[in-house]
């Protein structure tokens, strides 16, 4: 590639040495094409900085609690996903991205982003969270993406962290998929020759990432999805989508390790572990506004998604030593929706209202085909306490080029029992190009 | 038999005629221009309206749904359009028009651009690399891009060929004309120093000879900020303007602060067609143009 822009580059200098040659340039824009020196290839830097506050934290050292182990991060009624960290308090360095993209020929284009975190022990947590090749004008409506990708399963869960209108993801996304939902494998999607906006699309993965794990079968996880939107007028704009997602192999997906102290004094220990099936349906509808179509003033989007999850098989509870306590079959509903609006009130600054609701209806039974006893619910992980996880938020930014932004946000979190006021403040700087979000 | 072969002509070319070229026009300049060459063999949607600011649109699904579809697009190009077009190429899986295929026409490659850069940084504001890419406020450069864009109409579609070629004779006549009598109306505004919203006129000050002395944005695409705002009131006490320029889809307000302040005249002017309701096509454009810039010189 290099040594073809080079080699042109000579050619048209010669060319213009060419009086002739000259007079037919009219435009100057091949010279500039081939003088380009990153026309090829795009890179940026997505740096995150944020104070988080958390008055849940010191009431649990007030009270004492010999160790503090961010359990506030699991979610009453759902099984654990896998690596979600908890957000550290005090003011330090968050989620930074790094996103390389570029095209590998006329037909085909790449593009990794690797998530950069510290941990609380200072230790660097990276995610490779997305790097996948993808075709652009195949043609006939048809795009194929492969790697590790972000599914389109829902509305929010191909965006990155940074097109969050929040600076946390909704619970929903959290009790359902964990982290990010993320996996490697393909997708195959399908844009219809309507007049309305109408996409079709599966995709095959490998089916490691939670809710999935370890599949024995060459596909661990498949999802399909459709999409459809439209304009009303010029002022109204909207999009709707459905979407399922199953994997049916599921082996040894490991919760949390659960321990505790006995009246007798010794130390019950023991980690559920998973297998069998699940599959997740999702609903999802976004509306935006903006006077005559310009969003730049003022604006208004809408959106919600609603998930319901469905598990069926077994739960192991594994003692420490590797042995078999017990075995409960586990039949599982979960489902969850947030709905959030946000309104841009004046150039630059916008307001944001969020909330998030889930709900579990788990059950678990013995081999004697009893129900488990509270405290064996309670060892897998999916004891609610009679509790339904909800959160409130309120978020106000204010963004002054579109590469900066200033967000200062509360969340009334009753994700656990015991209600937590949150407050965070996140600053947000890209660097670099770095291409336009998605509706 | 005869009658026979007549109907089955007859319907071929019925047929043929209703193979409309699909034409997803980025901006309703190049619409109006596409419809205007090309008639009922061509069906075009816009993308913007003439109320919008074509550098800040959504890659909405509509959008995505009518490039999915399209023959052939016509933009502006110059990174005018660099924060949504991509997105739709990308999203469309269309290949006819993808960037380099004979189905992308990009108007400003077929003129000479002004305000070319030396150096592209954000610090600057946004500015284009290409060169300044607002060329639609030229009429002599819309001729041009009319000629071009009549040559690849054609060479999309072979069959009509010869009604392309028709319909850009057609339009360059009375274009020509209308040219020759906006520059007869617009004489006497040569050399007149005004103040422009954002760098969006270049071309129709480099027309009509207008000469630009301060711009309300203190960099490309930044908003107008109250200390720049002073820093110009200041300076038109040494260099006097005219009349403020914005188009229809800025926000007034800079304007009419600095119009109240150092008293001279608002001038809002489409900046395409549908951005007035007078603007219905180009040639109903560039009078508007004309008329609102004559009216407040008095």
């Amino acid at each position: 590639m290099q040594l073809t822009q080079t080699t042109l580059a000579i050619a048209i200098v010669a060319a213009l040495a060419a009086p002739t040659a000259f007079a037919e340039t009219t435009t100057g824009n091949a010279i500039k094409d081939t003088l380009k020196p990153s026309a090829n290839w795009e890179g940026s830097l997505i740096v995150e900085g944020i104070y988080f506050d958390s008055n849940k934290d010191e009431a649990a050292h007030e009270e004492g609690e010999e160790e503090h182990d961010h359990e506030h991060a699991h979610l009453p009624g759902f099984p654990s996903g896998g690596h979600d960290h908890g957000m550290r308090e005090g003011l330090h360095t968050g989620h930074i991205e790094a996103v390389v993209s570029g095209n590998i020929n006329d037909k085909l284009k790449a593009r990794v982003t690797t998530g950069i975190m510290e941990t609380e022990d200072e230790g660097l947590e990276m995610e490779l969270e997305e790097a996948f090749v993808e075709t652009q004008g195949l043609g006939k409506g048809v795009t194929v993406k492969a790697g590790r990708f972000f599914s389109d399963v829902g509305y929010l869960s191909s965006k990155h962290n940074h097109e969050w209108d929040f600076a946390d993801n909704p619970l929903v996304y959290k009790g359902m998929f964990g982290g990010h939902t993320n996996d490697d494998g393909v997708q195959l999607s399908y844009v219809a020759p309507t007049q309305q906006f109408v996409q079709v699309g599966t995709e095959l993965f490998k089916g490691d990432k939670f809710p999935a794990a370890n599949s024995d079968d060459t596909v661990g996880a498949a999802t399909v999805f459709a999409k459809t939107g439209g304009d009303i007028g010029t002022d109204h704009s909207w999009q709707a989508g459905i979407g399922h997602w199953r994997a049916d192999s599921i082996n040894d997906r490991e919760g949390e390790l659960h321990s505790h102290t006995r009246a007798d004094g010794s130390i019950h220990a023991a980690t559920p572990s998973f297998d069998g099936k699940s599959s997740i349906n999702t609903v999802n509808a976004t509306y935006k506004w903006a006077p005559n179509g310009n969003a730049q003033e003022r604006n208004f989007k809408l959106q919600g998604e609603y998930f319901q999850r469905d598990e069926s098989g077994k739960i192991d509870l594994v003692k420490p030593d590797g042995g078999l306590e017990r075995t409960l079959d586990y039949d599982g509903k979960q489902d969850g929706f947030y709905v959030q609006g946000v309104y841009q009130f004046r150039p630059h600054w916008r307001v944001g209202l969020r909330h998030d609701q889930l709900d579990s209806d788990n059950t678990l039974t013995q081999a004697n085909g009893k129900a488990a006893t509270d405290h064996q619910v309670e060892t897998t992980g999916l004891a609610t306490e009679g509790h339904t996880p909800k959160r409130n938020t309120l978020m106000v930014d204010y963004t002054p080029r579109e590469y900066s932004r200033l967000r200062l946000q509360f969340n009334e979190d009753k994700s656990t029992p015991e209600t937590d006021q949150q407050v965070m403040l996140q600053y947000t700087h890209s660097f670099g190009s770095h291409g336009a979000h998605g509706f | 038999m005869k009658r026979f072969i007549l109907a089955v002509s007859l319907l071929c070319s019925s047929a043929l005629a209703h193979a409309d070229l699909k034409i997803f026009a980025c901006e309703p300049e190049w619409g109006s221009l596409a419809q205007a060459l090309g008639g009922d063999k061509v069906s075009v949607y816009n993308a913007t309206t003439g109320l919008q600011d074509p550098h800040h649109i959504e890659g909405r699904p509509s959008l995505i749904a009518q490039v999915r579809n399209a023959d052939l697009l016509v933009c502006t190009g110059a990174e005018l359009e660099i924060g949504w077009l991509p997105i739709l190429l990308q999203k469309s899986g269309n290949a006819k028009v993808q960037e380099g295929q004979p189905g992308s026409f990009m108007a400003a490659q077929q003129v000479q651009l002004l305000d070319i850069p030396v150096k592209v940084e954000r610090s600057d504001g946004d500015v284009h690399a290409d060169g300044n890419p607002h060329i639609q406020t030229d009429p002599r450069r819309i001729a041009q891009v009319a000629k071009a864009l009549a040559e690849r109409m054609a060479q999309l579609d072979t069959a009509n060929a010869a009604h392309y070629q028709q319909g850009y004779t057609n339009f360059n006549t009375r274009w020509q004309q209308a040219l020759q009598g906006w520059a007869n109306k617009a004489a006497s505004l040569r050399s007149t120093p005004v103040v422009v919203h954002h760098k969006s006129w270049v071309y129709l000050q480099d027309w009509l000879g207008l000469k630009e002395v301060a711009t309300l944005e203190p960099k490309p695409g930044i908003p107008p900020t109250t200390a720049h705002l002073t820093n110009v009131l200041q300076q038109l006490q040494t260099t006097p303007a005219k009349f403020v320029l914005h188009s229809a889809y800025e926000n007034p307000r800079s304007a009419q602060w600095l119009s109240g302040k150092a008293g001279i005249p608002v001038v809002m002017l489409p900046s395409t067609v549908g951005g007035t309701p007078a603007a219905t096509d180009l040639f109903t454009l560039f009078d508007d143009i004309i008329q609102r810039l004559t009216s407040v010189q008095g």
